[in-house]
């Protein structure tokens, strides 16, 4: 329903000229080759440039599988957290009108404008030697930073609102009217969260958890202040990439940026389809 | 869609709904301890130096160079955004093409590509044998280990905050009051200019400060690409970075200060430019 009436608006509009049209996206279609598809074919041809024999050989290196461990590991941690902060963060902005709601929000969006290597340095802050709680760790002999621990939390940090940021705005949107009729039925709180509330949101918090997922496998800065990048031992897949090519192992670097390069590329595709979903769930209602 | 009943407009919901206390006390709890707790624990660290100390670690020759490098390379990265995110961000909206789709999603490649990613390919590509650097180097053009490589880096990582902030506002552009122009014998320029240009300016901004945040506090992108030469190629993040494998803590946790109170601005300004543009939208109703 929507295309004849985009054309009929279309008629003449500014920039659609029989010259400046094609210039223009000629020229746009011409550096976007160069800006954005050039960084990923050269990872592809560098990783390979060896053959896809030592392409292997570098992927099966035990301490390039122990950084992919860590690095899935990691994720795995993190992700859920997020999303279940994300959920209470929507269900407390986006359902409810109270005062300090917009400091709160711009409280979320904090570790967006924070630079990761001022994340990585304010938790040193806090769980290491120097830091406000290191010596009380030291006398009970735990250790956070510079180990497994520190990286979960920095990741935290730093995917702290893409799941909240995704949620909050349409748990608004949606509004109250559906759970308080699931409420008048009778159905618990709890019961109405899970079979009204979830559903409703579905595709936003699927957005949300696979873009946190994509910035948690791929955290640097962060990391690399707070993980003492001790091989084998606290390597994430991003580190490793820095470390082997400071080896002078450059295609085992691109070989271990491919891998990177193949989860954002399945990030993009996944969030392409799920947007073309959230778009059918969305039309059938009808609003504009 | 949905009733607003007059006690919601004003602000004042009834609290039908459960669980506020504790989806609320469960946001608060997780935001201190994972935000505010070590941005907290950062700026008691910067307490304990003193000011004399903080002002001479800043006024030292290589902080402010690394200072005048973050900033001069952020404001090119910046200013190649501007003019090829708003080209982009126009060619998506009001073009239709074949590989639109693929064009839109590769918008989203610099946010899902690990920085660090980015940094290894694009050094690659502007190394002296890459794809660009030799052709560059054919003419006597190095762009890698100079600030310009920064600002190559910087404004990848960048890019789609300027096209995901004017690309929806583009669309949503009435057409009557540019049709309205047109009859009355303007030029395509000059409805740009004076119709299309100052409704979409808000957004334009917003999206240029968001970029401009970006690259303040780019780290993995950069290091690869900037040769990282103390005076001329040093970024402040990199330089903090460097204080702290010095085990010079006071140094590093005043430049992050620095940075974390850059940060707190930017974010300001940007909130700022977004009320602005709100009340913009608003007017048109």
């Amino acid at each position: 329903m929507a295309p004849p009436r985009k054309t009929a608006r279309m008629a003449a509009p500014v920039g659609g000229g029989p010259l400046f049209r094609p210039a223009l996206l000629g020229i746009v279609l011409v550096a976007t080759l160069g800006v954005l598809v050039a960084p990923l074919a050269v990872i592809f041809t560098q990783a390979l440039a060896g053959g896809i024999a030592v392409y292997l050989r570098n992927l099966g290196d035990p301490a390039t599988q122990h950084a992919i461990l860590l690095t899935v590991i990691t994720a795995i941690v993190v992700v859920p957290i997020n999303v279940c902060f994300g959920l209470a963060a929507g269900w407390a902005i986006g359902k409810f009108r109270f005062r300090g709601r917009n400091l709160l929000l711009t409280l979320i969006d904090l570790p967006y404008s924070v630079s990761p290597i001022v994340a990585g340095i304010a938790y040193l802050f806090v769980y290491g030697a120097q830091g406000l709680f290191g010596p009380w760790l030291q006398e009970h002999d735990i250790k956070i930073m510079f180990a497994v621990p520190a990286i979960f939390l920095v990741s935290l940090f730093v995917t702290a609102p893409f799941v909240a940021r995704e949620i909050i705005p349409l748990m608004e949107v949606q509004g109250t009217d559906e759970e308080e009729a699931a409420l008048t039925l009778g159905a618990s709180g709890f019961t109405t969260f899970l079979r009204v509330t979830l559903p409703n949101v579905r595709w936003a918090l699927i957005y949300g958890a696979v873009l946190c997922n994509a910035r948690v496998m791929g955290e640097f800065g962060a990391v690399s202040v707070v993980s003492g990048n001790i091989r084998g031992v606290t390597n994430t897949l991003p580190l490793q990439v820095e470390l082997l090519y400071h080896d002078y192992n450059v295609i085992g670097a691109f070989a271990a940026a491919s891998v990177l390069t193949a989860i954002a590329l399945a990030t993009i595709v996944i969030n392409v389809v799920v947007e073309r979903f959230a778009d059918h769930a969305r039309s059938p209602g009808g609003g504009h | 869609m949905a009733l607003s009943f007059p006690w919601e407009r004003i602000g004042l919901q009834r609290r039908v709904l459960p669980g506020f206390r504790l989806a609320l006390g469960i946001t608060l709890l997780y935001l201190c301890v994972i935000v505010l707790l070590p941005l907290a624990a950062l700026i008691l660290k910067t307490t304990d130096i003193g000011f004399t100390q903080f002002v001479q670690i800043i006024g030292s020759p290589r902080t402010l160079a690394a200072i005048r490098v973050t900033l001069t390379t952020a404001a090119m990265a910046t200013a190649f955004n501007a003019v090829y995110g708003l080209a982009l961000a126009w060619v998506l909206a009001r073009y239709t093409f074949p590989g639109k789709r693929i064009l839109d999603a590769l918008i989203d490649v610099p946010f899902a590509l690990p920085t660090a990613v980015a940094g290894l390919a694009l050094t690659a590509l502007f190394a002296k044998n890459g794809w660009f650097g030799a052709p560059l180097a054919e003419v006597g053009i190095s762009l890698i280990y100079t600030p310009v490589g920064i600002a190559i880096a910087m404004a990848f990582t960048s890019l789609p905050f300027v096209v995901r902030t004017v690309q929806p506002v583009i669309q949503d552009l009435s057409s009557e009051v540019e049709e309205a122009a047109r009859s009355l014998g303007a030029t395509d320029w000059r409805i740009f200019r004076s119709v299309i240009f100052p409704t979409i300016f808000p957004a334009f901004l917003a999206g240029c400060s968001l970029a401009f945040a970006r690259s303040l506090g780019e780290f993995g992108a950069v290091i690869f690409i900037a040769g990282n030469q103390p005076m001329r190629t040093e970024i402040m993040a990199l330089l903090t970075f460097i204080r702290l494998e010095e085990y010079d803590y006071p140094a590093a946790a005043t430049i992050a200060v620095t940075m974390l109170f850059g940060a707190f601005i930017m974010l300001l300004i940007t909130n700022a430019i977004q009320a602005w543009h709100l009340r913009f939208v608003g007017r048109g109703d």
